[in-house]
């Protein structure tokens, strides 16, 4: 099993919702966070006073899959939350060494 | 002196005090936009504790220093002689004292809310950091010693109105309040800043406004206000009302251009909390001369008054000291530039309508003597508290945020993480069997 996890535009969540729901995910998890890239964040003034503000809000979305599912859902997130603009995201693959689903104590596959 | 009750304009004077006291809580909304979360309900508290403090001692001996019969050395009026409005409401038959067809009551309204305003502007410049118990001490005393012989000299028949010396080069104008109300509070912003000294983290830590549309709602309601403070001011419902209330809204508007203008060259952008400023600063700066100039006038004087102040404000950064919310950069600056103008715009005295430099001369020794007076005034009753009371709360409170620590209150609950857990009332026993209301607070039903 695999975790993916994408930081996206919050704009974008609703897309990348659409996008796995049409893949077949039946669940996730979405948080909002706040981050940077190489791009940084932007600045603004007040009353002619400058202040940069780094951390840019962000969502960050949770998934378990299957193994053969991570590289298409990572596809279907990259498609669907891109804009072509800096400050777009990122998406990475970790490995799962177990899963429990709470309400029944199923495990592995079955608690996806 | 009309004796004869004047409904039209009493009408129009209670309706302007009215106007004018709703704008102390607009204050306290623009000041509490520009302040952090953290400290958004003591800025706004700062306000109406002002509001609590002054409109008790307007009434005691405010009245009476300011406007009584008794003046001493023409610096203010003896605080006994009309102590609680004594000989002030009514004459010895029972009938309303009526002076210049208004009741003398409603003026003592329409008054006091110029002092409360006057002593809620000072709490921008030391905002998050400043001892409540300590404000409220001070509130009382700068308005008895600074506003009240201020209103007195300018206003009350004292040494800096028409009947002074001065007038002997020209007849000092001050319409609304340019030296009583804004030289005065911006002079006391800038010792008491100083006194009172930097937040932590002052020009390094990020102290952005947290809530814009905040103060742009308090930029409105101080607008919507003035026009009772400016308007009000003419004693009347007539012309001099209708020019000043025209000098206000063309004066306001020119000054938020002015503001926007600066800042597009300057920085890029016009924004929200410039456009506020811009309004703030073209209001205070038509004050002393509302009636005075011409609307055309006005929106050269408001104009000017944008671009002072929008360049002034970035200068306590180069001069180190914390005016946290810029009301030295707009109410002093605005202020002075508001009532050395009518040197220059007075339609009948001033230098660009041919009347000379007498005007011109006359506005300048006002506002000199104006900022002297305040600086001295504020000076001591700032040094005193200081030794006594104390002005800063602790660095950790400051660093947890003064709303917390001084009034154990919070502005925004967003529930969440962090959330304060339900406890009980105070007051309530634990021998009190729970019933189950209590229960489900406490997270302990049990089926």
């Amino acid at each position: 099993m695999k975790l993916v996890t994408a930081i996206v535009k919050p704009h974008r969540i609703d897309d990348v919702k659409d996008a796995l729901e049409t893949f077949g995910i039946t669940g996730m998890t979405v948080s909002e966070a706040s981050g940077f890239g190489r791009q940084r964040g932007h600045s603004e003034v007040y009353r002619g006073a400058e202040y940069v503000v780094d951390f840019v809000p962000k969502i960050r979305l949770e998934v378990l899959v299957d193994d053969v599912d991570a590289a298409p859902v990572v596809e279907a997130i990259v498609t669907a939350a891109r804009t072509g603009r800096i400050g777009d995201g990122k998406v990475w693959v970790a490995p799962v060494d177990e899963v429990v689903r709470v309400r029944t104590g199923e495990r592995g596959g079955e608690a996806l | 002196m009309e004796t004869a009750l004047d409904s039209g304009l009493t009408a129009w004077m209670l309706v302007s005090a009215s106007f004018v006291l709703l704008m102390t809580p607009g204050l306290a909304l623009f000041y509490g936009g520009m302040v952090r979360t953290k400290s958004v309900l003591n800025m706004m508290m700062m306000s109406f504790g002002a509001m609590a403090v002054v409109g008790v001692v307007y009434v005691l001996w405010g009245w009476s220093m300011s406007y009584g019969s008794d003046s001493v050395a023409g610096l203010f009026g003896s605080p006994v002689t009309n102590f609680g409005l004594a000989d002030t409401i009514t004459d010895a038959n029972g009938d309303f004292v009526i002076d210049g067809g208004l009741p003398v009551v409603v003026d003592v309204g329409f008054q006091a809310t110029f002092a409360i305003i006057t002593v809620a502007l000072i709490s921008g410049a030391i905002a998050d950091r400043a001892r409540f118990g300590t404000w409220m001490i001070f509130s009382a005393l700068w308005v008895t010693f600074a506003y009240f012989p201020m209103a007195h000299m300018v206003w009350g028949g004292g040494l800096l109105g028409g009947d002074g010396p001065f007038t002997s080069i020209a007849e000092p104008i001050d319409f609304a309040g340019g030296t009583v109300v804004h030289i005065n509070a911006g002079a006391a912003a800038l010792v008491l800043a100083i006194i009172v000294g930097r937040r932590q983290g002052f020009g390094t830590v990020a102290m952005r406004p947290h809530n814009l549309p905040l103060v742009m709602l308090g930029a409105a309601l101080l607008w919507f206000g003035w026009f009772g403070f400016n308007g009000g001011s003419a004693y009347g419902a007539d012309g001099v009302a209708g020019l000043a209330w025209v000098n206000t809204t063309t004066a306001t508007c020119a000054a938020t251009l002015g503001w926007l203008a600066v800042e597009r060259i300057r920085d890029g952008h016009p924004t929200s909390l410039g456009a506020a400023s811009g309004v703030v600063a073209g209001l205070v700066a038509i004050t002393p001369a509302a009636g005075s100039v011409s609307p055309v006038g006005s929106i050269a004087l408001g104009a000017l008054a944008g671009a002072f102040c929008a360049s002034a404000v970035g200068l306590k950064f180069r001069l180190g000291f914390d005016d946290s919310l810029d009301v030295v950069g707009v109410h002093l600056v605005a202020g002075l530039w508001g009532t050395v103008a009518i040197g220059f715009l007075a339609t009948d005295t001033g230098l660009l309508y041919g009347g000379g430099f007498a005007q011109l001369a006359v506005q300048v020794i006002i506002a000199v003597v104006a900022v002297a007076f305040s600086v001295m005034v504020t000076a001591v009753i700032g040094l005193a508290l200081a030794v006594t009371m104390g002005w800063r709360i602790s660095e950790d409170d400051e660093s947890a945020g003064i709303d917390a620590t001084a009034h154990a209150e919070s502005g925004y609950d967003f529930g969440g993480l962090g959330a304060p857990r339900s406890t009980a009332f105070r007051g309530a026993s634990s021998s009190v069997p729970a019933s189950a209301a209590d229960a489900v607070n406490t997270s302990e039903v049990r089926s």
